[in-house]
């Protein structure tokens, strides 16, 4: 589904992401770990449009094959492809049904004048968005909330209404940046039942960057593991507890 | 209907109806007063979807006003008025003897705004923050110099007089200016509460989330000040049928900053606030009059002081936004509101 051949970013000198080559297939929960300043967010980054890769491409199939690294991140959000961000990135002063609502706004079809004219064809888009937007906050669990404005939500719920927001969006890739960042252990099982349950009710395939290894370790089938930029290991969670080279890059050599 | 609809209509009525009776009673000076900060209500508003709402920070509104100004004049005036006015140059035969009703002058005049702000906004809308606000300013001056060196079509600096005013028992009609001032009220509200219009708010609370979640950032912004330069141009043309005159020295940049005094004042991007700090500016403006001119302390007597006025203004604006970030009147609204929500 998602194919990152021979990627590289530099910045000036550095080299954030050296020839990293990935591939996820359809209905795949893949982990992306590594270090502090490995480049994993980098490679998000580029997948998502936000950086366009000095080298290599990345390339998207939802239906037929397209190379999403030259597009716009709104053109790639489009094709299905959605993020959640790992320094939280809400729009803190909406509401929370606000947040998720704009979510589903790429996939409005009326234009502007019958949005000003409220147009029935537009009243039935708006009131589809809002259903779903309901649905979405009903199951992360932030329906209660819906009113209140975004910021003033405790850190693990604005966890949750990005993922919800993202999800607005109907991904068919979903990146999540350390979802798991800044929760206690319990907080961090709800989590992985809770990405278990959305991958299934919205057929996801998903993408994720965590520090927590037990999150990693527990639900993801596929794990690369980063270095300094460099691919140092691919495979499953046991292959990658065993691999050498990783716990060289965790613990340090003697 | 809903409840919040029925209340609206009756709201609307309400004001209307006091808005004919001020036409009746009050004398000239004070409806003509009143006529003008229906006007404001109108920029302010304008200037908030693009800056407050949308959060490009431009300052290029006095340019669209003269755009909508001028198109309304010269649409509007007369083939005689025309005739006396261009008497250093004759005015180009075409436009010489086109004439409309007010009604398609006006919309003439903010779609040609439009068009105006189309046109700019697609290249100085790549930038951001500071450059954006320089690009803008700039726009705005070049639109300025532009009318002053086209003599065979706006009259240059020598600018219009005798536009034609909209008058009931020789007092400005306020239901000309207010009815479109509720009228564009309405239009944010619903404009803001829609699919777009949170969209533009989301750009304004960070572009970087809002493009990720499929938002094309570059058509909003245009679209924002595409619409926000419409409603800039309805104000314009209003301001000059309520003036009667204009020239080219009344659309420099302290007019976008009196607009942008309001903004601020009533709070970026809050509807309500913009129409009440819109009112009590546009008043106080000609309340403090008196600061212009000499002033007797009792023991001395100042001399005339013109530009005083702004000199306040410029102040509590300073003092707002070092202080009150979120404007004034938005924050009194919610203690309302919050009192009322309590009992």
């Amino acid at each position: 589904m998602l194919k990152i051949s021979n990627v590289t970013m530099k910045f000036g000198g550095v080299v954030a992401v050296n020839n990293f080559t990935a591939n996820i297939n359809k209905g795949e929960i893949v982990g992306l770990i590594g270090p502090n300043g490995a480049g994993k967010t980098t490679v998000f980054n580029v997948v998502t449009g936000v950086y366009k890769p000095t080298e290599g491409q990345v390339l998207f199939n939802s239906g037929d094959e397209k190379v999403i690294s030259t597009l716009r991140p709104d053109e790639i959000a489009y094709l299905g492809v959605c993020r959640t961000f790992q320094n939280i990135r809400l729009f803190k002063e909406l509401s929370v049904l606000d947040n998720v609502f704009i979510g589903g706004h790429l996939r409005l079809k009326s234009n502007v004048f019958s949005s000003i004219l409220r147009l029935p064809s537009y009243n039935r888009e708006e009131k589809e968005m809002l259903e779903k937007s309901n649905y979405l906050l009903e199951k992360v669990g932030l329906y209660g909330e819906r009113n209140e404005k975004a910021f003033s939500l405790p850190y693990g719920k604005q966890r949750r209404l990005e993922i919800a927001r993202a999800l607005a969006t109907d991904p068919k890739l979903l990146l999540l940046d350390e979802p798991a960042a800044g929760m206690n252990p319990q907080e961090t099982g709800e989590l992985m039942e809770f990405i278990s349950v959305i991958k299934e009710e919205f057929d996801l395939t998903i993408f994720l960057i965590e520090h927590h290894m037990e999150v990693v370790m527990g639900i993801c089938e596929k794990i690369y593991v980063l270095d300094h930029g460099t691919l140092i290991a691919e495979g499953n969670p046991e292959e990658i507890q065993n691999d050498s080279k990783v716990i060289e890059a965790y613990l340090g050599v003697d | 209907m809903k409840k919040n609809t029925v209340f609206n209509i009756i709201l609307i009525a309400l004001v209307l109806g006091i808005l004919i009776l001020m036409n009746v009673f009050l004398d000239n000076y004070k409806v003509t007063v009143i006529n003008l900060c229906g006007i404001y209500i109108i920029l302010a508003l304008s200037m908030n979807l693009i800056n407050g709402f949308t959060g490009l920070f431009s300052l290029g509104h006095a340019g669209f006003m003269a755009i909508g100004a001028y198109t309304v004049a010269i649409l509007t005036m007369p083939v005689a008025t025309k005739e006396m006015n261009f008497y250093m140059k004759p005015m180009v035969p075409f436009l010489l003897n086109l004439n409309m009703p007010f009604i398609f002058a006006l919309i003439s005049g903010g779609l040609m705004a439009a068009l105006f702000g189309f046109l700019i906004g697609a290249p100085v809308l790549k930038l951001t923050d500071d450059y954006l606000a320089i690009a803008t300013l700039g726009f705005s001056e070049i639109i300025r110099i532009v009318i002053v060196n086209l003599q065979s079509i706006t009259n240059g600096s020598l600018g219009l007089k005798g536009i034609p005013k909209l008058t009931i028992n020789n007092k400005p009609n306020l239901l000309w200016s207010w009815g479109i001032a509720i009228l564009i009220i309405v239009f944010m509200n619903v404009l803001m509460k829609g699919s777009y219009g949170k969209a533009f708010k989301a750009i304004r609370e960070d572009e970087i989330a809002a493009r990720s979640m499929g938002i094309n950032l570059f058509k909003h912004k245009v679209l924002s000040f595409t619409i926000g330069s419409f409603l800039a141009g309805i104000g314009g043309g209003l301001l000059a049928t309520s003036l009667g005159t204009i020239d080219p020295t009344q659309f420099k940049f302290a007019l976008t900053f009196n607009i942008l005094l309001m903004v601020v004042l009533g709070g970026m991007g809050n509807i309500n606030g913009n129409v009440v700090s819109a009112i009590v500016i546009t008043i106080a403006m000609e309340a403090l009059r008196f600061l212009d001119e000499p002033i007797n302390l009792g023991f001395t007597v100042t001399s005339a002081l013109p530009g005083l006025r702004m000199v306040v203004f410029s102040l509590i604006l300073m003092l707002v936004v070092i202080f009150k970030k979120d404007g004034f009147v938005k924050n009194t609204l919610e203690k309302v509101r919050g009192k009322y929500a309590k009992n």
